[in-house]
């Protein structure tokens, strides 16, 4: 069988110039064991996993595999040695097979270098038929879901020998049930054998399949924790302080109707349609969220409503008035309030100061300018209300917003448009990257801007949001509308429509799974989260929102 | 759903939902057909009916087939230019017309043979209109083709160095400078030993130097591969300039008469009508030529060399965290496509001409450019198409003596048309490779 291997990290530090991204961190991964690093963005988990897969050199510290040291000089010295990373962007070459994929940098050839592409095949056969993976060697990987992917990635870990594998935040890009599977596959690799380096922020999944969890903060470790730990008590370890996780929301108070969207179609440079036909419409007052997994449409649909595409049909309407058609200036003018989905490509310019950066949208306006020239006495003051009132944490407003962490340059953002009166709100992927004590403010935020009787629309591929702050959900599966749903819809129902099944079938679906009832170590049910075991998703029962839900974010 | 009902495992609850998922994720990953193939295609067929069958000539066109040192003669082939423009032209339109009808009503793409055959006949309804029009309406087809190939050596040898450098991911512009600076080394070196054998070797060093120069600022130090490409195309062309005129014109005999490489004639295979002179009457870089596009073929496409090299063209991250060596990957095949073209250029030096004058290569690094994305970065591809500008080269130089209705100034910018238009991606979909000029630092 498979040699066991005992992986120890033993005080790695690495720096980048003055900034520490580990510091002295210690861990040891037993053999056979599911090992979670758990840990919010920036706090050093991937760097700690390049180090030991040596992409970095570490500035301090050994790697001991079987208690003997081990210097890495590239990942094919980690992978000599046992060690197999699958990364959170895939490193796929998406215009070869998936034998050609796997075989690279492993092949095997026949006399005089030719490749011997059978022999590959015969493998990843093997290794998909031992853990039903159901992987076409010969497909190539342009064509194939995203979760066949990361199985093709995982393979290739496989194929070189892997004792321990890393995976590295590996559910950001799976839909809740290719999330279950690789969950299943996990365990499966475990049984044999394999042990894993699993590196996440995701609580629930991390309690539903580690033995041991190492919690990192700041680039130290902070602890040990008990997969048996409440979801609350491992927020606090991973946040350094304690947390609420639960979103105190009024119930919505959806008024009349103000902003429609009606046959809406955005067509790609490619030809193909982005966004197919979509229709739909927000209350005053009442938030609407997008699900679906990203790359189905909703950034092309946030772009469109705020006119940053061309090739659009249909109508957009904001109270009676059509902004189809209307320059960018025009929509911001009549009072749409953006928040895009990467902030620091779109949202903001990192070299400006924050107090520009907070007028961005206004600087030819009252009372920041007059004429052709502007007052920066005005532009200072408004940015020390603004850096007060969104609590951003910074020593001055002069500095670059780019210098910010994630967390506060968002709330540079959602100040930013939320400091104009606004006749709807739309926000993608409002939480994205950024620390859960900020998450819990920008919330609030939403939901106060909600609260004022604004329209509000929140796009975000982390399901766990959506649930937190929908009063009702649309789901988006290839630029197609595939249902709207009231809020506390169960998670399975949401999750099989993000993988294109339509509602019906959705809740039948999942209506036929409950009455055999799940274990309880099971991968999406967390005990307190009552909707999962509600046998009747259309009928939903008031769902504990928040559940897991903190640090639910990815980079 | 039956079983999943009564499965308590995880995970297998979840079996019912990847066969919709997975069935439409593959019907529509494809890429979107356009429309613009059959568009091109149906101007391109109205534009033969009306020019080559409607208003072509009366005459009767006459292609000579065999050449005087055949070992059996065939008779030269006679078609009526009128009828067979006209007939050709609407098997254009039957084909342009297939395209459109697929598009229209299956929306799919046409097969991949269509493109090529229309083109084939277009060339020929074109090659008939010429000749039937001319004031002496017979050509020798032989010579027609073989001076083709001749004219595309250089060409193909360019494109081939094109094709190693961005499989691997390093855009060169600067073949022009490799097969110049390959034709000045060859013929200095040839002359100075009295060896053109020495001098086609020597040919190869100097335009893997040139390469060396292109890679290591565009690797080692990330400048623009484009600017570095064509600054040191400048300064090839300055460099060997300068030498002509101060060294090789102050002792012609010395240093400027190289000798020309022998024509190895293959007995009886050489003999063969029309296939003959092509394939078996050529000069060691001509063998050379055919032994290059099939071991680049081969290489890039069968081998653990060419995989890696295709990797890290494609997605140099992913290479990189297999433990291939990027940028060393990246160096050599620069140095060996450089190589390639300078082997390419002594073809001016010891086979075409006798001897080195300024610009010899005469934008035909640029336009084997254009051969290698005409032929989408595949050697074999590269050469068919370096093939068709070397005819469309070589018909231009023959039809102004036969003496042709259209001005010969015109049929001189047949190549760089041909070249426009197959740049411009008309002539299908291409796709260079993924990480074609951008410099991979890694971290």
């Amino acid at each position: 069988m498979v040699r066991v291997v005992k992986l120890e990290l033993k005080g790695i530090t690495k720096r980048f110039g003055s900034l520490v991204a580990n510091d002295h961190i210690d861990v040891v991964v037993e053999s056979g064991q599911i090992h979670c690093l758990l840990g919010e963005n920036g706090a050093g988990k991937s760097t700690l996993m390049n180090v030991l897969y040596g992409l970095y050199e570490p500035t301090e510290g050994e790697i001991l595999i079987d208690d003997i040291p081990v210097t890495f000089r590239g990942p094919g010295d980690a992978m000599a040695a046992g060690i197999g990373m699958v990364h959170q962007h895939f490193m796929l070459v998406p215009v070869f097979t998936v034998a050609e994929n796997v075989a690279l940098g492993a092949e095997t050839t026949k006399s005089g270098g030719f490749l011997d592409l059978d022999d590959t095949r015969r493998k990843i056969r093997e290794i998909s038929d031992r853990y039903g993976f159901d992987v076409d060697p010969d497909a190539l990987i342009e064509d194939l879901p995203v979760g066949v992917q990361q199985r093709v990635e995982i393979i290739k870990a496989l194929v070189r020998d892997a004792k321990v594998l890393i995976l590295d935040e590996p559910t950001a890009v799976l839909t809740p049930q290719d999330t279950d599977e690789l969950l299943d596959i996990m365990r499966q690799l475990k049984s044999h054998g394999t042990s894993i380096v699993f590196i996440s922020h995701k609580l629930r999944e991390v309690k539903a399949v580690s033995d041991t969890i190492t919690v990192i903060r700041r680039g130290k470790v902070v602890g040990k924790a008990d997969p048996e730990a409440s979801t609350t008590e491992l927020a606090s370890m991973m946040v350094g302080r304690a947390v609420s996780l639960t979103l105190d929301k009024a119930p919505a108070n959806p008024q009349e109707t103000t902003f429609e969207v009606k046959d809406l179609t955005v067509i790609a440079p490619s030809g193909q349609h982005v966004v197919d036909g979509i229709s739909f419409g927000i209350a005053r007052g009442e938030i609407l969220a997008i699900a679906g997994v990203q790359g189905n449409g909703q950034t092309e649909l946030t772009e469109a409503i705020l006119g940053l595409h061309d090739r659009v049909h249909g109508s957009i309407v904001l109270d009676g008035e059509e902004i189809l058609g209307r320059s960018v200036k025009d929509v911001l003018n009549a009072g749409v309030g953006f928040v895009p989905e990467d902030r620091s490509l779109d949202g903001l310019i990192g070299t400006f100061s924050i107090a520009e950066n907070l007028i961005l949208d206004r600087y030819d306006q009252a009372p920041f300018a007059k004429g052709i020239s502007m007052s920066p006495a005005k532009v200072l003051e408004n940015a020390k209300t603004r850096i007060e009132e969104f609590d951003v944490r910074t020593p001055s407003g002069m500095l670059a917003a780019g210098t910010l962490s994630g967390g506060n340059q968002q709330k540079v953002v959602m100040a930013r448009e939320l400091s104009r009166p606004l006749r709807l709100f739309i926000a993608s992927q409002p939480t994205r990257g950024v620390d859960v004590g900020s998450i819990e403010f920008l919330h609030k935020r939403i939901v106060r801007e909600r609260d004022q009787g604004t329209p509000v629309m929140i796009v975000s591929t982390e399901l766990d949001e959506v649930i937190e702050l929908a009063d009702r959900i649309a789901v988006l599966y290839k630029g197609r509308l595939v249902g709207i749903v009231p809020a506390g819809t169960g998670r399975d129902v949401l999750g099989l429509m993000m993988a294109g099944v339509s509602l019906d079938d959705a809740q039948a679906d999942a209506a036929v799974k409950h009455p055999a009832h799940r274990p309880a170590d099971n991968p999406v049910d967390t005990p307190a989260d009552t909707t999962a075991t509600n046998p009747a998703p259309a009928a939903p029962a008031a769902q504990e929102p928040g559940s897991g839900a903190v640090g639910d974010h990815h980079e | 759903m039956s079983t999943t009902a009564t499965s308590p495992v995880p995970g297998q609850p979840q079996q019912g939902k990847p066969q919709p998922d997975k069935n439409r994720r593959q019907a529509e990953s494809a890429k979107p057909v356009t429309w613009k193939l059959p568009v091109t295609l149906s101007v391109l067929a109205t534009v033969a009916f009306i020019f080559f069958g409607l208003l072509g000539p009366q005459a009767t066109a006459k292609f000579g087939v065999s050449s005087g040192g055949d070992f059996f003669q065939l008779p030269a082939i006679e078609v009526p230019a009128f009828l067979s423009g006209i007939v050709l032209s609407l098997i254009l339109l039957g084909l342009a017309g297939y395209a459109l009808v697929l598009k229209a009503r299956q929306n799919q793409r046409p097969p991949r043979w269509l493109p090529a055959v229309f083109t084939v006949v277009f060339v020929v309804a074109f090659l008939i209109w010429v000749v039937g029009g001319a004031r002496t309406p017979s050509i020798s087809l032989a010579g027609l083709l073989a001076g083709s190939v001749t004219l595309a050596v250089p060409i193909v040898f360019g494109s081939l160095s094109g094709v190693l450098c961005e499989r691997a991911g390093v855009v060169n512009i600067a073949i022009e400078g490799q097969l110049l600076g390959g034709a000045f080394t060859a013929a200095l070196v040839a002359s100075l030993t009295h060896n053109p054998y020495l001098g086609l070797l020597a040919a190869a060093v100097a335009g893997a130097l040139v390469s060396m120069v292109l890679a290591l600022f565009s690797i080692k130090y990330v400048v623009n591969q484009i600017i570095v490409g064509v600054v040191l195309n400048v300064l090839v062309s300055g460099l060997t300039g300068f030498l002509f005129t101060t060294v090789m014109q102050s002792d012609p005999e010395k240093y400027n008469s190289p000798g020309e490489l022998p024509n190895i004639e293959i007995p009886v295979l050489s003999g063969i009508p029309v296939i003959g002179p092509i394939l078996f009457k050529q000069s060691v870089v001509g063998y050379l030529m055919y032994v290059a596009v099939i071991v680049i073929w081969i290489g890039l496409f069968k081998t653990k060399w060419g995989l890696r090299v295709r990797a890290v063209g494609e997605h140099p991250q992913a290479a990189d965290t297999l433990g291939i060596k990027v940028n060393a990957t990246r160096f050599w095949n620069v140095t060996i496509g450089g190589a390639v073209a300078g082997i390419g250029g002594s073809f001016f030096t010891l086979v075409a001409i006798d001897s080195f004058t300024k610009e010899i290569s005469g934008g035909r690094g640029f336009i084997a450019l254009a051969a290698m994305i005409l032929g989408r970065w595949n050697p074999i591809g590269a050469f068919f198409a370096a093939l068709l500008f070397g005819f469309a080269d070589n018909l231009q130089s023959i039809v102004t003596i036969i003496g042709t209705p259209v001005p010969s100034q015109f049929m001189a910018m047949l190549p760089y048309v041909v070249t426009v238009f197959a740049v411009a991606g008309l002539v299908g979909r291409s796709r260079p490779p993924a990480a074609d000029g951008i410099p991979y630092v890694k971290g």
